[in-house]
C-alpha cells in the first residue's frame, strides 16, 4: 500500500494529533495478514479430501467416521495438528489487533481532546480511478461515526482474536486462519473509515470475501463450502443494489465523497422519488450484508465457519455494515420518509421473523444466529426510524453481548468436542439435546453467558436493556407528528405501521427473552445427556479463551452508561448521543419535523415498564413451560411435527426459495438476467449459453433469448471445418469484403 | 502513369498466348496414334527402371532446402556489390568515385555483418548434424 | 539526450541498441544451444541464459525509454510507443520463456533452440515496433512469423501440433504475400515506403482517391488482420493455438498480437493519417464481426485453449474498436489494453501448464472443482478470466483496459456509438464463458477419478504470481500506468498533423 499524504488535510484540529496516523489502522491488521498469510504458504500445503462423497449430510449426525479427518457436522474441530509456526502466529495475529485497538483509543482520545468537532477528519493518498468526470481518491476519513465503529472493530476484534488463540490451536490451518481474519479486520476498518461510497465498497466487498473464505474454511465439507457459497450469492444480490444506489447519486450529483453527498443531498429534493429509491436500493444492499428478509437467509448457514468467525464477522461487526451504511447515509434516509419507513417495517418483521424460528432450534449456533438476525432487525428500526444513535448504541451493545454469547457457546462447544474426542464418540457438539446441566463443569461460562442473556433479554441494567429500550422508545415516539408518520407504506398511513411495528417489537422481545433463556436451560441447567464416559472430560476452557469472556461479560454489564436515557440518570446521561450528535443531530430532527424525540416522561416510564415486564414475563415463561428434564440426546430424539416442524426448518423459507427463486432460475429464466441482476454473473449467464441444444425446461422465449449468441457461435464453428482451403477460401473472400469496404464510399 | 506498364502488360498479354497457342496449335494439328512405347515416361532413352514416384530420403530435402537457404542469401551479395562503391562513401559520388577522404567501411562491415549472421546459421546447421549424411 | 541522425550509421546502429542486443545474443545463445548435447538440463540453462538476455533488453530500452532524445525522420522510430511496445513484448517474452522451461521439462522436450526462436521472434517483433518504413515492418513480420512457424510446430510428436503448424505455415504464406502485395501497390502509388512521406505524398498529390493505394490500404489491411487473427482472416488461430505447445500458445495470442498491433497502429495513423475516412469502415466492420464471431463461438467450447484461442481472437475485436477510433487516446488505450491482455493471458496459461497431461487437451471437466484440490490455483486463474472479461476490483487492470478502450471509442472524433455498443454487449456475452470457468472451478465438486493435479514447477509459480500480483496491483494503480502509457502516444502523433474532415470521411462516418 502507497500510503503516503498526498493531500494537505488543511487545518483540521485533528491533523496535528495522533489522528493522522489513522492510515496505521488498517495497515496493522494488513501487516499481520502478509505476514500469517506467507507463513501458511510455507507450510506445506495439504488439501482436503478432494472426494466429494465424503460429504456430511445435516441427517446423519450420528455416522461416526473412521478417521479424525472428518468431524460431525457443523463439528468445528478437524484434522488435530499444530501448525509449526504457530507460536509466532499467536505474535502477530492478535498481536496487530492490540496495537490497532491501542491506536484507536489514542485517537478516540486525540478527538475527545480537541472537543468539538463538526467536520470529518479526511486523508486522501492517491487518486485512485481517474476516469472522466469520476474523481475517486483513496481516502479515509475519520469522524465521531467511524471512531465508535473503529473502536467495536478493533477492541472485540481483539479479544475475537485472543479468544482464537485457544479455540484454533490444533488446526493445521491455524497461519491460514489468523490471515483470513486479519484480512477481515483490515476490510472491516477500510469499510469504516472510507471517506466515500467506492472505498466503502471495497470494504463491503472484502469483508465479503473474508466472510466467503471463513465461513467455507473447512473447505472440504461440502456442506460448509455450500454454506460459503449462499453468503457470496445472496450477497451480490445485495451489492447489485448498492451499485445501483452508487450509480445514480453519481448520475445526479456527480459525486461519491460522503462530505460532498452530505451538502448535496437535500438537493435530490425532500421525499422525492429520485431520493427514495435510492434510499431504498442502498438499503437492499444492507439488508444482503445485514441479513434481513428476504435477503437473510445466508447468515445462519454462515455458522459453518469456526465460532470465533460467528462471533467477530456474523455477529458483532460484518453484518453490522448495513447498519453502519444507513447512518452514514443519513442526510438521504432523513430525506427519504417512506424510505425510512420501508426499513422499519423490514426491520421489525424481520426482528419478530428470525425470534420465532430462534425458538425451536436444536442447534446452539443456529440459535444464536436467528437472534443475530433479529437483532439486527432491531438495529433497522432504530436507524429507519431515525434514531441513528439508538440503533448505533445497540450495534455496540450487541457487538459486546452477541459476542459473549457467541464466544460462549464456542467454550461449550470446545468442551463438548474434547469430551467427545477423548471418547472417540462422534456425535453433534452443536446440539443442545446433547448438552445439559453443563453448569457444574464450565462455571464461569455458565455465569457470563447468564449475563448476556440477560443483556439480550433487556432486562435492567444490562447493556441489552439500555439500547433496546432506546429502540422501542424513539419508535413509539416516532408515531405522532414526526416525517415518518406522515409517509405512507404501501398506502397504509405511515401511523398505523409504526405502531404496529412497535408492537412486533415488544413481541420480539418477549420470544427474545424465551428463546435466550430455553437456550441457557437446555445448555447448563437440568440433567446432563453428553453420556457417562464423556461427562468425565467435561472442563472449563483455558484462560486464553475465558478471558476475553470475562471482558465481554463486563461490558455487556456496563456497556448501557455509554448511553443512559435522561429518565436513569445513573450516572452522565446521553454520552454517545452527545457524541453522535453532528453526524446525525440534523437529520433525526428532519425525520421527526423539528421536535426532539422525546416523550413524555410518564409515557416513557410506562414504556419501559412495559418493556421490562415482557422481558421477566418471557424467562419466567420459560422456566416455567420448559422441562429439560425431559430431553433426550439428539439421537434418541423422536422427529418433531405440527408448528413446532415448521419452526425447525425456518418456516421452509429455504425450501420456498429453492423452488420460487433458485429452480426456475437455474431451469428457464437465464435471459432475465441478462439485464443486471448479479446472480446471473455467476451462475445464470454461463447456463444461458451452454444449455444443451435439447433442452426443452425453458419456455420459448427465454430459450430464443440465449438461442441467438449461441447458434451465431455455432453457425461460426461449422465454418472451422480443419480445412486448411477453407481457411484460405474465407480469407479471399474476406479480402473481397475489404476491398469492397474500401471502394464503396 | 498507366502507361509505364503497358510494356508489363503486353509481355503478360505475350506469355499467356503463346502458352495457350502452343498447346492449342499441337492438339489442333496432331492425330493421336498411341503405341504401348509411346505412353512410357520419356528417360533421355534409357529403359525405365520403376514407378518415378518414389519415396526419397528426407535428407535429400534438408540438403536442397538448406543449399537454397544458402544460395539465395548469397545472390544478396550481387546487388551488394553493384552498390559497393556508393556503399564505401560517405557521401554521393561525383562521376562514380569518390571524393578523396570520403571513404568509409560501411559497405565492408554490412557485408561482413551479414555473412557472420550466415555463418551462425551454418555453424548451426553443421553442429546439429543436418550435413552429416549418415 | 542523445540526438539521433539517422542517415550516420553509427545513430542508426544506437537507435536500435536494444533490438540489436537481442539479435545478436539471440545469435550467441543459438551457437551456445548448438555446441552441447541436447539435454534437460541444457534446456534449462539455455532458458535461464535468454530470460537473463530479455532482461538486460528490457533494461535497454527502459533506459532509451527514459532518456530518448530527438530522432531525424528515417525508417526507424525511437518514441516511447516504440519502447513502451517492447516493454510489453519483452514482459511476454520473459513470461513465455519461463514457462518454456517448465513445458519442455512436462513435454521431455530437449531441444534448448525453442528459447533461441522466441528470441528471435521477439527481435523481429521489437522491429516491428521500431519500424517507420513498410519495408522494415516487412523484415519484422517476417523474422517474427518464421520464428513462430517453427515453434508452432515443436511438437513433433503430436499430430494437432504437425497439423496446426502446417496450416500456420500456409495460411501465414498466403498472407504475407498479400500483405507484400499490399506494399507494393503502396510503394506504386505513392514512391515510397517510408511511413511519414506516404502520409506527405497523399496530402500533397491527392492520392486519396487513388485505386492502387485504396487497394494496397485493403491489401495492408488484409495482411495485419490475418497477423492479429481477426474475423475473417481468424480461421487459423483455433487450430494453431490448441495444436502448439502451452507457453507457444499464449506467446502467440499475446505477444505476437501486441507487436502486430503496434505495427498495424503505427501504419495506419502515420501512413494514412489523413485516410481515416477511407479506411475507417472497413476496420471497423472487421472489428464488430471480430468481437460477435469470437465471442459467440468462445461459448461453445469446451477445451480451455481453445476456449482462450476464441477469447484472444475476440480481444483482437476490443482491440481493432482502439484502432478504429484513429486517435492517439485510442493509442494509449490500445497499449493499456495490451498490457492487461498480455499479463492475463500468461496467467491463464501457466495454469494450463499446471494442469496439462502429456498432449490432451484441457478442457473444463479438468477444471471442475479445482477449489477444493487446489484453491490458489484455483484463485488465480478466476484473477485472469476476470481480467479478461473487465470485470471490476478482482479483474483488476482488465477492467481499466475495457474502459479505456471504451472511452477511447466513445470520446473519438466521430463518437463511435456503434462499436462501443457491439463491445459492451459482446463483453457480457463473453461472461458466458470466462464465468463458466470460475463457475466450474468453485461450483462443481472434483470429479471422483480425476488424478491429482501436479504441483506447481518454480517458473510457472513465478509467472502466475507475477502476472496475478501486477493485474490487482495495477487495478488498483492504474493511473501511473496510464500515465507512462499516455506518454507512450505524443511522439507518435507528432507526426501526424490534425486530421482535416474531408466530405468523403463524412459520409464514411454518419452512415
Amino acid at each position: 500500500m502507497l500510503l503516503q499524504h498526498a493531500a494537505a488535510t488543511g487545518a483540521h484540529p485533528l491533523s496535528d494529533t495522533v489522528a493522522r496516523f489513522v492510515w496505521l489502522l488498517p495497515l496493522l491488521p494488513f501487516v499481520g495478514f502478509v505476514i500469517n498469510g506467507l507463513l501458511s504458504l510455507t507450510s506445506a500445503y495439504k488439501a482436503g479430501p478432494s472426494d466429494p462423497s465424503a460429504a456430511h449430510d445435516e441427517a446423519h449426525a450420528a455416522v461416526s467416521h473412521e478417521s479424525e479427518e472428518h468431524g460431525a457436522p457443523g463439528d468445528d474441530h478437524h484434522s488435530i495438528a499444530r501448525h509449526r509456526s504457530a507460536g509466532l502466529v499467536s505474535l502477530v495475529g492478535p498481536g496487530v489487533l492490540v496495537l490497532a485497538f491501542g491506536l484507536a483509543l489514542a485517537i478516540f482520545a486525540a478527538m475527545r481532546g480537541v472537543g468539538e468537532m463538526h467536520a470529518p477528519f479526511v486523508q486522501q493518498y492517491f487518486s485512485w480511478m481517474p476516469v472522466g468526470d469520476l474523481q475517486i481518491n483513496a481516502a479515509f476519513q475519520l469522524d465521531q461515526l467511524s471512531m465508535v465503529m473503529v473502536l467495536v472493530i478493533t477492541g472485540v476484534g481483539m479479544l475475537i482474536h485472543v479468544f482464537s488463540v485457544g479455540y484454533m490451536q490444533d488446526d493445521p490451518g491455524y497461519p491460514r486462519y489468523f490471515a483470513y481474519l486479519n484480512l477481515f479486520v483490515f476490510f472491516m476498518l477500510v469499510l469504516v473509515l472510507g471517506a466515500n461510497y467506492p472505498i466503502l465498497f471495497i470494504g463491503w466487498e472484502g469483508v465479503g470475501l473474508c466472510s466467503y473464505l471463513l465461513i467455507g474454511y473447512w473447505f472440504s465439507d461440502k456442506a460448509n463450502a455450500d454454506a460459503g457459497k449462499k453468503a457470496f450469492i445472496v450477497n451480490r444480490i445485495g451489492d447489485f443494489g448498492f451499485l445501483v444506489a452508487m450509480f445514480m447519486l453519481f448520475a445526479n450529483l456527480g459525486t461519491l465523497d460522503f462530505v460532498s453527498v452530505n451538502a448535496a443531498a437535500s438537493s435530490l429534493g425532500a421525499g422525492s422519488v429520485l431520493v427514495t429509491v435510492i434510499c431504498l436500493f442502498l438499503f437492499l444492499g444492507c439488508a444482503g450484508k445485514s441479513a434481513q428478509i428476504p435477503l437473510y437467509v445466508w447468515l445462519p448457514d454462515a455458522m459453518a465457519g469456526p465460532t470465533p468467525v460467528s462471533a467477530l464477522i456474523h455477529a458483532a461487526t460484518m453484518v453490522t455494515a448495513g447498519v453502519y451504511l444507513i447512518a452514514r447515509s443519513n442526510a438521504l434516509f432523513s430525506l427519504a420518509p417512506s424510505a425510512s419507513l420501508t426499513v422499519v417495517v423490514v426491520g421489525s418483521v424481520t426482528a419478530i421473523f428470525a425470534a420465532s424460528i430462534g425458538l425451536k432450534q436444536w442447534d446452539i449456533k443456529k440459535v444464536l444466529a436467528y437472534s443475530t438476525v433479529s437483532q439486527l432487525g432491531y438495529m433497522f428500526v432504530a436507524v429507519g426510524s431515525g434514531a441513528y444513535v439508538a440503533g448505533m448504541f445497540h450495534l455496540m451493545t450487541h457487538a459486546f453481548f452477541k459476542a459473549l454469547l457467541f464466544l460462549g457457546s464456542g467454550s461449550v462447544i470446545y468442551a463438548m468436542h474434547r469430551a467427545y474426542h477423548h471418547t472417540g464418540k462422534h456425535d453433534d457438539a452443536q446440539d443442545m439435546r446433547n448438552m445439559g446441566g453443563l453448569r457444574t463443569y464450565l462455571p464461569i461460562t455458565w455465569a457470563l453467558m447468564w449475563a448476556a442473556t440477560l443483556a439480550i433479554a433487556g432486562v435492567p441494567p444490562f447493556a441489552g436493556f439500555f439500547s433496546k429500550d432506546e429502540i422501542l422508545g424513539s419508535l413509539f415516539a416516532r408515531h405522532e407528528g414526526s416525517a415518518l408518520a406522515q409517509a405512507h407504506f404501501l398506502g397504509i398511513p405511515g401511523n398505523i405501521v409504526i405502531l404496529s411495528c412497535y408492537v412486533l417489537g415488544l413481541a420480539t422481545a418477549f420470544m427474545t427473552a424465551v428463546y435466550m433463556t430455553r437456550m441457557m436451560l437446555y445448555t447448563f441447567h437440568g440433567p446432563n445427556r453428553t453420556g457417562d464416559r464423556e461427562r468425565e472430560h467435561l472442563a472449563e476452557a483455558p484462560w486464553v479463551m475465558t478471558g476475553p469472556l470475562v471482558a465481554l461479560g463486563i461490558l455487556s454489564v456496563v456497556g448501557g452508561w455509554f448511553n443512559l436515557p435522561g429518565i436513569i440518570p445513573a450516572g452522565p446521561v446521553g454520552v454517545l448521543e452527545h457524541w453522535l450528535e453532528p453526524i446525525v443531530g440534523e437529520s433525526t430532527l428532519r425525520l421527526t419535523n423539528g421536535a426532539p424525540a422525546e416523550i413524555a416522561h410518564s409515557t416513557e416510564l410506562m414504556l419501559i415498564g412495559v418493556a421490562v415486564l415482557i422481558a421477566l414475563a418471557g424467562i419466567a415463561l420459560a422456566f416455567v413451560r420448559l422441562k429439560p428434564e425431559r430431553l433426550v440426546p439428539a439421537s434418541a430424539s423422536p422427529p418433531e411435527h405440527g408448528v413446532e416442524e415448521v419452526l425447525l426448518n425456518k418456516y421452509y423459507v429455504d425450501e420456498l426459495y429453492d423452488a420460487a427463486i433458485v429452480q426456475p432460475i437455474v431451469a428457464t429464466s437465464r435471459s432475465l438476467l441478462w439485464r443486471g441482476i448479479d446472480v446471473g454473473l455467476i451462475d445464470g449467464l454461463t447456463r444461458l449459453f451452454l444449455q444443451s441444444k435439447d433442452d426443452d425446461s425453458a419456455p420459448g422465449a427465454v430459450r430464443m433469448g440465449g438461442l441467438l449468441p449461441r447458434s451465431l457461435g455455432w453457425f461460426g464453428s461449422q465454418l472451422q471445418s480443419g480445412q486448411v482451403g477453407t481457411y484460405a477460401w474465407v480469407l479471399v473472400i474476406g479480402m473481397l469484403f475489404v476491398l469492397g469496404a474500401f471502394s464503396f464510399r | 502513369m498507366e502507361r509505364t506498364y503497358l510494356p508489363i502488360l503486353l509481355l503478360v498479354g505475350f506469355v499467356v498466348t503463346n502458352a495457350v497457342a502452343i498447346i492449342l496449335i499441337s492438339h489442333l494439328t496432331l492425330r493421336p496414334r498411341p503405341t504401348a512405347e509411346k505412353q512410357t515416361p520419356y528417360e533421355s532413352g534409357m529403359p525405365v527402371l520403376g514407378d518415378a514416384r518414389e519415396r526419397f530420403s528426407v535428407k535429400f530435402y534438408m540438403v536442397a532446402v538448406l543449399f537454397i537457404i544458402f544460395d539465395i542469401e548469397t545472390v544478396f551479395m550481387i546487388p551488394w556489390g553493384a552498390h559497393f562503391r556508393q556503399l564505401s562513401c560517405g557521401t554521393d559520388l561525383v562521376a562514380g568515385v569518390c571524393p578523396t577522404g570520403q571513404l568509409s567501411l560501411f559497405g565492408l562491415w554490412e557485408m561482413l555483418v551479414f555473412i557472420a549472421i550466415l555463418l551462425v546459421g551454418f555453424i548451426y546447421v553443421w553442429k546439429k548434424g543436418a550435413l552429416q549424411w549418415d | 539526450m542523445p540526438i539521433f541522425d539517422l542517415s550516420h550509421p553509427a545513430d542508426l546502429t544506437a537507435a536500435l541498441f536494444p533490438d540489436l542486443l537481442l539479435m545478436g545474443g539471440a545469435m550467441v545463445l543459438l551457437l551456445w544451444a548448438v555446441w552441447r548435447r541436447e539435454s534437460a538440463a541444457h534446456q534449462r540453462t539455455i532458458g535461464l541464459a535468454s530470460i537473463w538476455l530479455c532482461v538486460a533488453t528490457l533494461g535497454a530500452v527502459l533506459y532509451m525509454l527514459f532518456h530518448q532524445g530527438h530522432v531525424t525522420d528515417g525508417p526507424i522510430a525511437a518514441d516511447s510507443f516504440r519502447f513502451m511496445v517492447d516493454v510489453i513484448v519483452l514482459l511476454g517474452t520473459i513470461a513465455a520463456l519461463a514457462l518454456g522451461i517448465d513445458d519442455n521439462d512436462r513435454m521431455g522436450t530437449t531441444t534448448a533452440e525453442t528459447h533461441v526462436l522466441m528470441l528471435l521472434a521477439s527481435s523481429g517483433m521489437m522491429l516491428m515496433a521500431a519500424a517507420r518504413d513498410l519495408m522494415i515492418v516487412f523484415l519484422g513480420i517476417e523474422l517474427m512469423s518464421v520464428s513462430i512457424y517453427a515453434l508452432a510446430g515443436l511438437n513433433r510428436r503430436s499430430v494437432r501440433g504437425a497439423e496446426g503448424a502446417l496450416k500456420y505455415f500456409l495460411l501465414g504464406a498466403f498472407s504475407t504475400a498479400i500483405l507484400l502485395y499490399g506494399i507494393a501497390l503502396v510503394y506504386g502509388a505513392t514512391g515510397t515506403t517510408g511511413l511519414y512521406e506516404i502520409h506527405q505524398r497523399v496530402v500533397e498529390l491527392q492520392l486519396g482517391s487513388s485505386p492502387l493505394l485504396l487497394i494496397g490500404m485493403a491489401l495492408l489491411l488484409v495482411g495485419f488482420g490475418f497477423k492479429v487473427s481477426s474475423v475473417p482472416f481468424h480461421m487459423w488461430a483455433p487450430d494453431v493455438y490448441d495444436g502448439s505447445p502451452n507457453p507457444v500458445t499464449a506467446y502467440m495470442a499475446a505477444t505476437v498480437k501486441t507487436a502486430a498491433f503496434a505495427a498495424f497502429l503505427r501504419v495506419w495513423l502515420e501512413a494514412f493519417n489523413a485516410e481515416i475516412g477511407t479506411w475507417h469502415r472497413a476496420v471497423a466492420m472487421l472489428a464488430i464481426a471480430t468481437m460477435v464471431v469470437g465471442n459467440t463461438i468462445g461459448l461453445l467450447q469446451r477445451n480451455v485453449k481453445r476456449m482462450l484461442a476464441y477469447s484472444s481472437i475476440a480481444h483482437a475485436g476490443f482491440l481493432l474498436v482502439a484502432v478504429a477510433a484513429g486517435s492517439m487516446q485510442g493509442a494509449s488505450a490500445m497499449l493499456f489494453y495490451l498490457l492487461a491482455y498480455t499479463l492475463a493471458t500468461f496467467g491463464a496459461f501457466a495454469v494450463i501448464v499446471v494442469l496439462s497431461r502429456g498432449d490432451a487437451p484441457v478442457t473444463t471437466e479438468d477444471l471442475s472443482g479445482l477449489w477444493t484440490e487446489r484453491p490458489w490455483l484455483a484463485v488465480a486463474m478466476a484473477v485472469y478470466m476476470l481480467a479478461l472479461l473487465g470485470f471490476p476490483v478482482f479483474g483488476g487492470i482488465g477492467f481499466f483496459a475495457k474502459w479505456y478502450v471504451l472511452k477511447a471509442a466513445l470520446q473519438a472524433e466521430e463518437p463511435q456509438i456503434a462499436l462501443a455498443v457491439t463491445l459492451v454487449l459482446t463483453t457480457v456475452v463473453s461472461a458466458g464463458y470466462y464465468l463458466y470457468v470460475i463457475m466450474v472451478m468453485f461450483m462443481r465438486p472434483r470429479p471422483a477419478n480425476s488424478e491429482a493435479v501436479t504441483p506447481t514447477p518454480g517458473w510457472t509459480r513465478f509467472v502466475m504470481v507475477a502476472t496475478a500480483a501486477a493485474i490487482l496491483i495495477l487495478g488498483i494503480f492504474p493511473d501511473q500506468t496510464v500515465r507512462y502509457v499516455v506518454r507512450g502516444t505524443p511522439r507518435l502523433g507528432a507526426y501526424v498533423p490534425p486530421v482535416k474532415t474531408a466530405p468523403a470521411r463524412q459520409a464514411a462516418l454518419t452512415h
